[in-house]
């Protein structure tokens, strides 16, 4: 699978998420910087977490209308799958590119710790080498994750199974509506989650529970 | 040109950074204070001398940037001097 990370101003997740992809692809992820207006031939675009332009305006605000961005759009237009997670999740918002907005925690508090995330939809690219209603650990690292919607969209995103991920057994962490961890967009090949599958993918971080997100796109392209 | 932009949150949508300056009014004594709604103001100056356009130009920017339409709504004034 050929998979490359998009780099912003102030993005800090890329290494990690450079080191996930190698490992379970197989093979050498390319870094994309955010100036570029083309892509190379990729079947996955990642956008990585960290605090692109200082989360100046609103979190992901100036890096969704960056000069890479039309060219992610139109590879999403062509079926390539995109994942964005935390930062990159708020990315996608702001792009247009998923529904809703990352709002401030409902708490106000950054928080950094694990929690458990339930299988919503195990039948997406993203999810399939999960159970459905599978709990797994994941950490997450976020002050605005927050998942907001109008009710409208909201009850579009549940009848359609596009909430991929919930956060489980009373974890969530922001108070995004319906425990929404993670959505997809209305063709199933965008993904955007708050929680850090990349840092859950070998022995040392404790766990491997986030190696199913990125060994299901491997089996999706595949 | 120059004009103000006005971007503050839409009804129902919750406010927790307001919340906490509510809070806060409450703990230093300001007693009363119903509620307290957070929101951003841009002054942007222009090139444009003519309101009209300068109007659309505002209202385009405030679309595409300044104000997510999702959970804000934004409100443009403009000096014609």
């Amino acid at each position: 699978m050929k998979s490359g990370v998009v780099v912003f101003p102030g993005s800090n997740r890329e290494r990690d998420m450079l080191r996930a992809l190698e490992n379970i692809t197989g093979s050498k992820p390319a870094a994309i910087w955010h100036a570029d207006t083309e892509l190379p031939d990729l079947d996955l675009v990642v956008l990585c977490g960290g605090f692109s332009y200082g989360d100046y305006l609103r979190t992901g605000a100036i890096a969704a209308r960056g000069n890479i961005m039309p060219a992610i759009a139109k590879a999403a237009d062509r079926g390539v799958r995109v994942l964005g997670i935390c930062n990159g999740f708020q990315i996608l918002c702001e792009a247009g590119l998923l529904p809703g907005v990352l709002m401030r925690n409902a708490g106000l508090k950054f928080v950094c710790k694990e929690v458990k995330l339930e299988v919503a939809n195990a039948d997406t690219d993203f999810t399939r080498k999960y159970k459905q209603g599978q709990v797994w650990r994941c950490p997450v690292a976020h002050g605005d994750g927050n998942y907001f919607t109008d009710a409208e969209t909201l009850k579009r995103l549940e009848g359609e199974g596009r909430v991929g991920l919930r956060y489980a057994e009373g974890t969530n962490p922001n108070g995004s509506l319906n425990d929404i961890a993670g959505i997809l967009n209305e063709r199933g090949n965008v993904f955007g989650m708050m929680p850090h599958p990349e840092n859950m993918i070998e022995p040392l971080n404790g766990a491997t529970d986030g190696r199913a997100l990125f060994e299901s796109v491997l089996e999706a392209v595949a | 040109m120059k004009a103000r932009i006005k971007v503050t949150l839409k009804n129902g949508v919750l406010d927790p950074q307001g919340k906490a300056i509510e809070g806060a009014l409450g703990s230093l004594g300001f007693s009363g204070v119903e509620s307290v709604r957070q929101g951003k103001f841009f002054e942007v100056e222009l090139a444009e001398t003519d309101p009209a356009k300068a109007r659309a130009a505002l209202d385009e920017m405030s679309k595409k940037l300044l104000a997510n339409t999702v959970i804000e709504n934004y409100a443009v004034e403009i000096d014609e001097q």
